[in-house]
C-alpha cells in the first residue's frame, strides 16, 4: 500500500497543483513550491549519485574487472576536481578580503578548478562533439543507399538540399533568372522551398502528435492509470 | 531643453542637505560651459525640433498576475526613442532607505560620534527618506520602433502597495524632451486566470474530457484495437537475441532529468524491457546522467523483477550514475558499447547531439537497436541508424500499448480523438484564411484572425 498509494497520491497532487498554478495567478506560488521541492530532491539525489559513482568504480578496481584502469582514472579525476572546487585550492585571493582564502575566485582560469574546466573538460567534450561529423557521414552513406522507391526519394531530396546549400547551387543553376518563370528550379530556391514547406509541414505534424502524446501521458500519470514505474504489490 | 536638464540637476541637488552652494556653483559652471561650447553653435538641422511625448497614460494589464502595467503615448516621431522609468516598489524603497540609514550611521561613527548620536543620525535619515514620496526613479527600458514607439509593457513589477508612477522622455540624436509623468499612481490587480492562457486551458479541458470519455468507454463498452507498433513488438526479439548470444542489454534513458516527460515515458518502456530481461535471465545495464533518473530506474527495474517473481536476479549496481556532463556520458556509454558489445541497445528518452553518436556506435558493434524520442531534430538520426524507431507520439503510446490495460488503451483512443479535433481546427482555419485572403474585409478574415489570436 505504502509503495504504491503514497507515490500515486504525490504524483497526482503535484501534477494537479502544477496544472492549476499554470493557469491561475493566485496559485503561481504553489507551482514554485513544488519546483523547489523537486530541486531539493535533486540536490539530495546528487549526493546519492556521487556516492554511487564512488561505489561502482571502487568495486570495479578492487575486483580487477576488465576496464578497471578506466575506473581508476574516473575516480582520480572525480576526487581531484571535487577537492579543487569544494576546498577552493589555489583560488585567486579576493583583494577585498586578502586574509580569507575561501573568499577567492576559484572559477578563474588561473585557479586549478577553472583551469581543469577550461583546458581539460572543454577540449575533451569538444573532441567528442567533433566526432559527430564522421558519424553523420557514415549514417548518411548507409541511409542514402537507393534500395527502394522511398530511399531513392530520400536520396534525391538530400542531394538537392546538399547542392542547394553549397556554392554548387550557383555554379549549376545560377544562370536561371531569379525573377523568371523557371526561378523555382534554381537549386538554392529549391532547397529553401523544401526546407520551408515540405520539411516544416512534416515537422509540425510530428510536433502536434508529440504535444497530444505529452498531454495524454501526463493525464495517465496524474490520474494513476499508468503505474508501470511503481513497485508491484 | 537645456533649461529642463539644468532644472532637473538643480532639483536633485536641492534634496541633499548642505549641498546648496556646491550645486549652484556646478550648475552655473555647467550652464556656461554648455552655452559656450562649439557644439551649441552646430546643432544638426534635423534636431532643431525637440522630440515630444504626448498623451502619456498607464493602466493595469488585465488578465495577468498583477505584475504588469501597460504604457501608452502619442506624438513620438519615427527615429525617436522613449526612455521610461518608474517609481520604486516597496522592497526597493526599503532597500534604499536602509542604505541611507547605514550611510548616515557610518558617517556619524567616522566623525567619532557616540553610538547614541549615530543611531539618532540613522533614524533622522530614515525619517527624511520616508517622507520623500519622490524617492528614487528606476530606469525600466527604452521603447523604439520604425514608425515611432506608441507603447510599452512593463512586466515583472515588484509589489507596491501605493502603486507605481511612470515617467517618459523622448530622445532623438541626443536631444531629450521634457519628462512627462503619469498623473495618478497605478495599482496592479491580480486576475483569477491568465487571460492569455485561456484558449490552452479550454483545449486541455476538451482533451481531458475526450480521454476520460474514451477511458470510460474502453472499461465499460469496448476495448479499442491499436495497430501493431513494430518497434515495441521487437523488444522480445531483441532481448531474446541478447540472451542467446550471452551478451548484455543496454538501456539509455536519455540525458534529461525526471522533470522531462520523455524520461518518464522512457522509464515506462524500461519497465517492459526489464520484465523481459528478468524472464529471460539476461543482463540489463542502465547508465544514467541524472541521480534521480538512476533512483527511478532502479525502482522500475526492481518492480519488474518482483512482477515476474525473480527478485533475486535484480542487481542495482548495473543501474548506475555516470555524469551530468553530456559528452562525458557519451564517452562512457560509447566506450562501454565498444568494449562489451551489447547485443541489444534501447534509446528511450530525450536526446540531443549524442543520439547519432550512440546509434552509430551501436550499429558498428552489431547490436539490434530500438529507439524512441520526441525530439523532432533527432528523429532522422535514429531512423537512419537504428533498426526500429518510435516516432513522437508512438513513444508516448508505448506504455499503454505494452500494458494492454483497457483504461490505458482507452486513453490512446482519446488522444486520437484530440488529434481529429486539431485536424478539424486546421482545416477550418485554412479555409477561413483562404477565403479571408480574397475578401480581407469580410467576416471570414475576422474569424481567421480571431482563431490565430486564440491559438497563438
Amino acid at each position: 500500500m505504502l509503495k504504491r498509494t503514497i507515490p500515486l497520491c504525490i504524483t497526482g497532487i503535484a501534477g494537479a497543483v502544477l496544472i492549476v498554478a499554470y493557469f491561475s495567478p493566485a496559485t503561481t506560488n504553489w507551482g514554485e513550491v513544488v519546483t523547489d521541492w523537486m530541486n531539493t530532491l535533486a540536490a539530495v539525489a546528487f549526493i546519492l549519485g556521487g556516492g554511487n559513482l564512488l561505489f561502482v568504480n571502487l568495486e570495479k578496481i578492487s575486483s580487477r574487472r576488465p576496464g578497471w584502469a578506466y575506473a581508476a582514472v574516473t575516480l582520480l579525476a572525480f576526487v581531484v576536481t571535487l577537492a579543487f572546487g569544494v576546498l577552493k585550492i589555489g583560488a585567486i585571493p579576493n583583494p577585498q578580503f586578502p586574509a580569507t582564502p575561501w573568499a577567492g575566485d576559484f572559477e578563474s582560469v588561473r585557479a586549478p578548478f577553472g583551469w581543469v574546466y577550461e583546458y581539460v573538460l572543454s577540449p575533451l567534450t569538444a573532441t567528442m562533439f567533433a566526432m559527430l561529423a564522421f558519424y553523420v557521414a557514415s549514417a548518411a552513406f548507409r541511409a542514402f543507399r537507393a534500395k527502394n522507391i522511398e530511399a531513392i526519394l530520400l536520396l534525391g531530396t538530400a542531394f538537392v538540399i546538399l547542392l542547394g546549400r553549397t556554392a554548387a547551387a550557383t555554379i549549376l543553376t545560377g544562370w536561371i533568372p531569379v525573377d523568371g518563370p523557371f526561378a523555382v528550379l534554381r537549386l538554392d530556391t529549391l532547397a529553401v522551398n523544401i526546407m520551408q514547406y515540405v520539411s516544416t509541414a512534416g515537422t509540425r505534424a510530428v510536433m502536434m502528435g508529440i504535444a497530444l502524446g505529452i498531454a495524454a501521458t501526463s493525464l495517465r500519470l496524474i490520474l494513476g492509470l499508468d503505474r508501470s514505474y511503481l513497485v508491484s504489490e | 531643453m537645456r533649461k529642463s536638464i539644468l532644472h532637473c540637476r538643480l532639483t536633485r541637488a536641492l534634496r541633499l542637505p548642505g549641498a546648496w552652494t556646491c550645486a549652484w556653483a556646478c550648475c552655473w559652471v555647467y550652464g556656461w560651459s554648455v552655452a559656450l561650447s562649439p557644439a551649441s553653435a552646430e546643432v544638426p538641422e534635423h534636431a532643431q525640433v525637440s522630440p515630444t511625448v504626448g498623451g502619456f497614460v498607464a493602466f493595469d494589464k488585465p488578465g495577468d498576475d498583477g505584475r504588469a502595467i501597460v504604457l501608452r503615448w502619442s506624438g513620438v516621431e519615427s527615429g525617436s526613442q522613449v526612455l521610461l522609468s518608474r517609481t520604486l516598489g516597496d522592497e526597493e524603497r526599503a532597500a534604499v532607505i536602509r542604505e541611507q540609514r547605514i550611510a548616515a550611521a557610518a558617517n556619524a561613527l567616522a566623525a567619532n560620534a557616540s553610538r547614541e548620536v549615530a543611531e539618532q543620525a540613522a533614524a533622522d535619515a530614515e525619517r527624511a527618506m520616508e517622507s520623500d514620496l519622490e524617492l528614487g526613479w528606476k530606469f525600466i527600458g527604452v521603447a523604439s520602433g520604425p514608425e515611432g514607439a506608441v507603447g510599452y509593457e512593463v512586466t515583472d513589477l515588484p509589489t507596491a502597495d501605493k502603486g507605481f508612477r511612470f515617467r517618459a522622455q523622448a530622445s532623438r540624436d541626443g536631444v531629450r524632451s521634457t519628462a512627462v509623468e503619469t498623473l495618478e499612481p497605478i495599482v496592479t490587480e491580480r486576475s483569477a486566470l491568465f487571460a492569455s492562457r485561456l484558449p490552452l486551458m479550454v483545449g486541455i479541458a476538451a482533451l481531458s474530457f475526450l480521454i476520460g470519455w474514451s477511458v470510460w468507454r474502453a472499461c465499460r463498452v469496448r476495448i479499442p484495437q491499436l495497430r501493431k507498433i513494430p518497434a515495441l513488438n521487437a523488444i522480445d526479439e531483441a532481448v531474446g537475441r541478447a540472451t542467446e548470444m550471452g551478451r548484455s542489454v543496454l538501456f539509455v534513458p536519455g540525458i534529461q532529468d525526471m522533470t522531462d516527460i520523455q524520461t518518464v515515458a522512457g522509464l515506462t518502456v524500461l519497465s517492459r524491457v526489464a520484465r523481459t530481461t528478468a524472464e529471460y535471465d539476461a543482463t540489463l545495464e542502465v547508465p544514467t546522467t541524472r541521480s534521480l533518473v538512476m533512483t527511478a530506474a532502479r525502482e522500475t527495474v526492481q518492480a519488474a523483477h518482483f512482477a515476474v517473481h525473480r527478485p533475486e536476479s535484480f542487481r542495482p549496481d548495473l543501474i548506475n550514475y555516470v555524469t551530468d556532463e553530456q559528452f562525458g556520458y557519451v564517452a562512457y556509454v560509447a566506450g562501454k558499447m565498444v568494449r562489451e558489445k551489447p547485443a541489444a541497445c534501447f534509446y528511450m528518452g530525450a536526446f540531443y547531439a549524442e543520439s547519432l553518436l550512440f546509434a552509430e556506435t551501436g550499429n558498428a558493434v552489431g547490436a539490434i537497436q530500438i529507439s524512441g524520442t520526441a525530439e523532432p531534430s533527432q528523429l532522422p538520426f535514429f531512423v537512419a541508424a537504428c533498426d526500429y524507431t518510435l516516432i513522437g507520439e508512438e513513444f508516448f503510446a508505448a506504455s499503454a500499448y505494452l500494458s494492454g490495460e483497457p483504461a490505458q488503451l482507452g486513453s490512446i483512443r482519446g488522444q486520437d480523438l484530440g488529434k481529429a479535433l486539431v485536424a478539424v481546427c486546421i482545416v477550418v482555419g485554412t479555409l477561413l484564411a483562404t477565403i479571408g485572403a480574397f475578401a480581407p474585409e469580410g467576416s471570414a478574415a475576422s474569424a481567421a484572425s480571431w482563431l490565430v489570436d486564440a491559438l497563438g
